[in-house]
Order: C-alpha cells, then structure tokens, then sequence
C-alpha cells in the first residue's frame, strides 16, 4: 500500500444559510429527507472519511445526486466544507489563505470537467496553456509544454482550432491536456468521460491508462458508470445520499458487496470478466499449469477446463506461486449471489 | 368625515417655504460652484470643440474615405461601406455636411465617454451584488424619469451650450451599457468560470482573459444601444444649445418649416442606421468562435 497522498476526515456539507448548526443534528441521526422537509436545507456530505493513496486511481462512484462532485469539489475548494478536515501531504487545505489557495491550485492540483469547460474564445493551444499562462509562465515555455500534451493526447495538428470545431471526444482530450499541462500531482476528474459515446469513451480510458503509466498521478475519479469505475479505478469508494457506503479495490467491492444496494449495483456487470483468480484463490499449489494473480475468471475458465484435475496454480507478478485456483470455484463465482438471484426470480 | 375626501396634504404654505428653500439653496450652490465645475468640464469642452472643428476642417473626399473604411473595417460588408457613402454624400449634398460632423462629433464624444465610465461600473455592478443593488434604481431612474427634469439643473449649473448637452446625452444614453455588461459577464458559463477557478486564476487573470471576452458580444449589444440613444437625444439636447442635425428639426417644430425637418431627420435616421448596422455586425464577428467554421 503506497502514502496516503490525500486525506479526507469527517467531512460533512450541509447547503443552506444555517449549515453549521444541523452539524450535530446530523451527526445524532437526522436524515437527508427530515433535514430538506423541516429545515430546508440539503445535506450534500454526510461525514465523509478516505484515504486516497499516492499515485493511484481513486474512483469515486454513485448515482447522480449522491454527493460525488460536491465531494471533488472540496479538495480544491471550490466549495467550502461545513465542517471536517482534509489534508495533502499532511497539509491542511482548510486554513489555507485565498492567495496559499490560489498557490495550491495552480501548483498541486488540476481538474477536467463533465462538460469539458474550455474557453470558447480560445484555441486548443491557448487552452492548453491557460494553466500554464495564468502562473506567469513564459510564453514560448507554456508553448512549448502545451504542445507537447497535445501530442500526447493525440491532438497534433488540432492546435489553432477552436473547441467548437472539435467533437466532444476531442474536446475532452483538450481538457486533459489542459490538466495534464500544470504537471500538477493531483488530477480530479469530475465525470470527465461521462459526456462521450461509449466509444470514445472507452478510448478516452485506455489514453488516461495509458498515461498514468508514465506519470503516476494521484487521480481522483467521478463517475456513475461502474464498468469505468472497475476499469480504471484502483481504489472505489461508493457514495450514496451524502454517504460513503463502502469502499475497497474493485475485486472486494464485486465479491463482497456491503449491502443490497451495492449487489444491485454489480449484478449486471460481467463476472467473467472482472473477476481476478486472486479473488478466489485458495491455499495451496497445483502441480497444473500457472496463472497469473490478475488474470479474469473467463481467461482462467478455459485453462482450468483443459488441466487434467481441474486446477491451476496462482502466481503473483514476479512468478511466484502465492495459491491455487479450481474449476469449482471458478465457475460459482461466476453466479451472482443469492440476493440478487432471488430477487429476479419474484420479478 | 372631511378627513376622508381630501387626502392629507403638506399645507400650501410649507410646501411654497420647501420648495423655495431647496431651490434657494441649489441656486446658491450653483451660483457659488458654478465656475469651479465648468472649469473642471473644460478638457471635455476643448476635446469637443477639437474634434468639431477637424472634423469640418478635414476635406470632405478624406472623411469619405475615413467612413467607409470604418464601415469596411466594422462589418466586412463592402455593400454597408457604399451605402454610407452615399448615405453621407446625399446628407452633405443638402448642405448638412457641417451640421453632420457637429453631430458625429457629438455622438463619438458622448460614446466614448459613456465606454470610460459604464464599462467599469458595470464590471463592478457584476462583481458585487450590493453594488448591483445600489445602481440598478439609479439606471431605472435615469431612463424613466423625464428629460427636462435633468435638464434644468444641469443648465442651472453649467448654463447652455455643448457640454451641458453632452452631459444630457450621457445620462440619458449610458444606462444600457452598464446593464449589458453586467449582464453579460454575470451570464458567462459558471463551469468555464469554474475551471479557471479550479487552475488558480486571479479575480484579475479571470475578468481579463475569461469573463470580459466571453461577455463581449452583450457588451458590445450595450454600445450599439448607447449610440442608438445618444442620436435620439439629439434633437433634445439641441433645445440647451448643441449645434447639430437635431438644430434645425427644433426650429422646424417652431416654426412649421416641413421640408427642414424632414430632411434634418432623416439624416439622422441615415446616421443611426450606418453606426447600427456597422456595430451590430462588428459585435456578431466577436462571437465567431462560438459557431465552429468546419466539425470534425
């Protein structure tokens, strides 16, 4: 387990003009609805608790209204907490002074937008600059970064267009690079996908992957498509109503999912595919051929199927046997549980 | 039940000793300042007679030129160019080529002004909602309440001739360019403003490169309106003595002369649709960036 690079404790935001007083309220039990229907004011954050590790993909995940981009947006302050403490490298970023803030965000953070949010009246270039131009950076300097995201992004070529010129897709890729551009070691990303096709969404992860392998960001990811938060997240908390409901690595929410909401979260996604054998191994070794740790249960299925005793050996990234997958296992991991199961039977 | 038929009332005398004592004392005001405040409108009087008397003073074929390049320049529209040349040779070939420069210098006059000073007061009405507040009765007042009434201070103050005129104008012409800044940077897209939050932008670094661009084809609305208004209060402000188009239209009223006034008038139509349509379409060109020219 890498540094925690952010940490979130306590963390609550109420919306209204007398937030700070329905702190304790809360705290002692008041729900979301009886705080909207007697007291008119929305509970946005609901003591809020994560540990976001250096350089790794932390996905924040949950349904439209469940807190996820007013949680993003408190790491950068854009808008301000109720009540609660967040830290980056041990730095508290509440106390900050507007002008520490302004440091803070132009040094340590970047951000990339649902709906992309560049500056109409610029240029891709220009757009990808703007970071760079507003710290006072030499202009040939902000140039010549700029214009090296854009290729990274695969955007060369594109620089003296306008964002309206581009398709959406395109535009996003601008504003990574935009993000990308600050070398900022923190990158929120709010929804950034959400906006585009299921194609070029896809291709808009595999270039985010793709990067992160390079630059080892602390990436902190919104989303509300749990195959994107499977895919790339390395760490998933999941928000419901203001509340973090669980949060773990992909493979633990998917096998051991906290309450009904979350396995009716997970019941359509494909097992075959996310499932890793690590999730399911067993003590032991198997004198049968290897797989390795991080290998999905739809790979594993055909191997396990062809050794004679039906088993398999697990071996972790540097070859070594760590544990041993069978048949069995496999293939009852496959079904969802019981839950969901009986739930679609009464339908 | 008499109490009930008459409304209660300030008694005929009160009212007599109060208005005599404000305009007493407005009238002393006026009579003791009067001097200080004309010298501090000077530089406006010089700069306004200035550029009168260059502007007659330039050889009609060079002022020619001069218009229509602006009009090229403003709309790319060689046919809006020709227009207001011929516009301007029709004007001057009724022997209203002097009256029409004192005029034009009028209006650029009082435009410029009405840019120096609402710009700002508009970004500050943007920024501060008190502010907003605060200025928005005064631009309502401003542009409901009847000329005359500002008139007569003003020439009370400053007597009769062209900058108790342009100050008129002004008043009268420089409301819908606050409005439309401040509604024009308060209408910018809060996630743009967002991002350049999220990157650390300055108050400065956001007004300058974000929201005033973004703003400026409704800023631009707001000073094609105030040239509009400012041709329209021509022919007022030439009741306290500004020469102009608008000189001849008042001795028309006066004296039923139909074909003076006529002419007089439609000059400044042909004035006020030059200035609109040469503005509106420069204002469309800033926004050229929101429609993308080819899509991928």
């Amino acid at each position: 387990m890498s540094k925690t690079k952010l940490k979130i404790e306590n963390l609550f935001k109420i919306f209204g003009p007398k937030g700070k007083s329905f702190i304790d309220p809360v705290k002692n039990g008041m729900s979301k609805q009886e705080l909207l229907d007697d007291h008119s004011h929305v509970l946005g954050l609901n003591n809020i608790n994560l540990d976001i590790p250096e350089q790794r993909i932390q996905v924040i995940m949950g349904l439209s209204g469940s807190g996820k981009s007013t949680l993003i947006r408190h790491i950068n302050r854009l808008i301000e907490p109720t009540a609660g403490a967040i830290t980056v490298d041990d730095e508290d970023i509440l106390s900050m002074s507007q002008i520490q803030l302004r440091e803070f965000r132009r040094k340590k953070t970047s951000m990339v937008f649902q709906k992309f949010a560049l500056l109409p009246h610029k240029t891709v270039a220009q757009n990808v600059a703007y970071g760079l131009t507003i710290q006072g950076e030499q202009e040939s300097v902000a140039k010549e970064k700029s214009h090296k995201w854009i290729e990274s992004v695969g955007l060369a070529g594109f620089e003296e267009r306008y964002p309206a010129q581009l398709s959406g897709g395109m535009q996003q890729r601008v504003g990574l690079a935009r993000a990308l551009a600050t070398d900022a070691p923190i990158l929120l990303m709010d929804e950034a996908f959400s906006a585009l096709d299921p194609l070029i969404r896809t291709d808009m992860q595999n270039i985010l992957l793709e990067l992160q392998k390079d630059l080892h960001k602390t990436i902190i990811f919104i989303t509300h498509d749990l195959d994107e938060a499977l895919r790339i997240g390395d760490n998933i908390a999941i928000l419901r109503d203001g509340k973090i409901i669980q949060k773990g690595d992909p493979q633990q929410i998917i096998m051991k999912p906290a309450d009904d909401y979350i396995s009716d979260f997970i019941k359509d996604i494909n097992r075959g595919k996310v499932i890793e054998v690590k999730s399911i191994m067993q003590k032991g070794s198997s004198k049968g051929a290897s797989l390795d740790s991080s290998c999905s249960l739809e790979d594993a299925l055909k191997v396990l199927n062809n050794e004679k005793n039906n088993e398999c050996s697990v071996v972790d990234d540097k070859g070594k046997k760590i544990g041993k997958v069978t048949l069995d296992a496999a293939i009852s991991a496959l079904f969802r549980d019981k839950a969901s199961k009986n739930k679609e039977k009464y339908k | 039940m008499d109490w009930l038929a008459e409304f209660p009332s300030l008694g005929k005398r009160d009212l007599r000793d109060l208005k005599k004592g404000i305009d007493g004392s407005f009238r002393e005001w006026s009579r003791s300042n009067g001097d200080a405040i004309e010298a501090f409108f000077d530089p406006l009087y010089f700069f306004l007679v200035w550029l009168e008397k260059l502007l007659i003073a330039t050889p009609w074929p060079i002022i020619l030129l001069i218009v229509a390049g602006l009009a090229y320049l403003g709309s790319r529209s060689w046919k809006l160019a020709l227009g207001s040349v011929v516009s301007f040779m029709l004007i001057g070939y009724f022997g209203m080529w002097k009256d029409m420069m004192a005029t034009i210098s009028l209006i650029s006059v009082s435009t410029l002004i009405c840019i120096a000073v609402g710009i700002p007061i508009g970004i500050l009405m943007s920024r501060y909602d008190r502010v907003q507040s605060a200025i928005t009765p005064i631009l309502d007042l401003m542009q409901t309440i009847p000329i005359f009434v500002y008139l007569l201070p003003v020439v009370m103050l400053l007597g009769i001739g062209r900058v108790p005129g342009l100050i008129a104008v002004c008043v009268y012409a420089i409301p819908p360019i606050i409005r439309l800044t401040n509604l024009g940077i308060r209408l910018v897209d809060k996630e743009i403003l967002e991002a350049a939050d999220a990157f650390g932008s300055s108050y400065r670094q956001k007004l300058f490169s974000v929201q005033i661009p973004l703003a400026l084809p409704n800023i631009f609305a707001g000073v094609n309106q105030t040239i509009m208004m400012a041709l329209a209060m021509v022919v007022i402000a030439s009741m306290i003595g500004v020469k102009g188009l608008g000189m001849p239209v008042l001795q028309a009223v006066q004296n039923q002369y139909l074909t003076l006034g006529l002419m007089n008038g439609l000059a400044i139509v042909a004035l006020a649709i030059i200035f609109d349509r040469v503005s509106q379409r420069y204002g469309q060109r800033l926004q050229a960036h929101r429609y993308g020219k080819e899509h991928e």
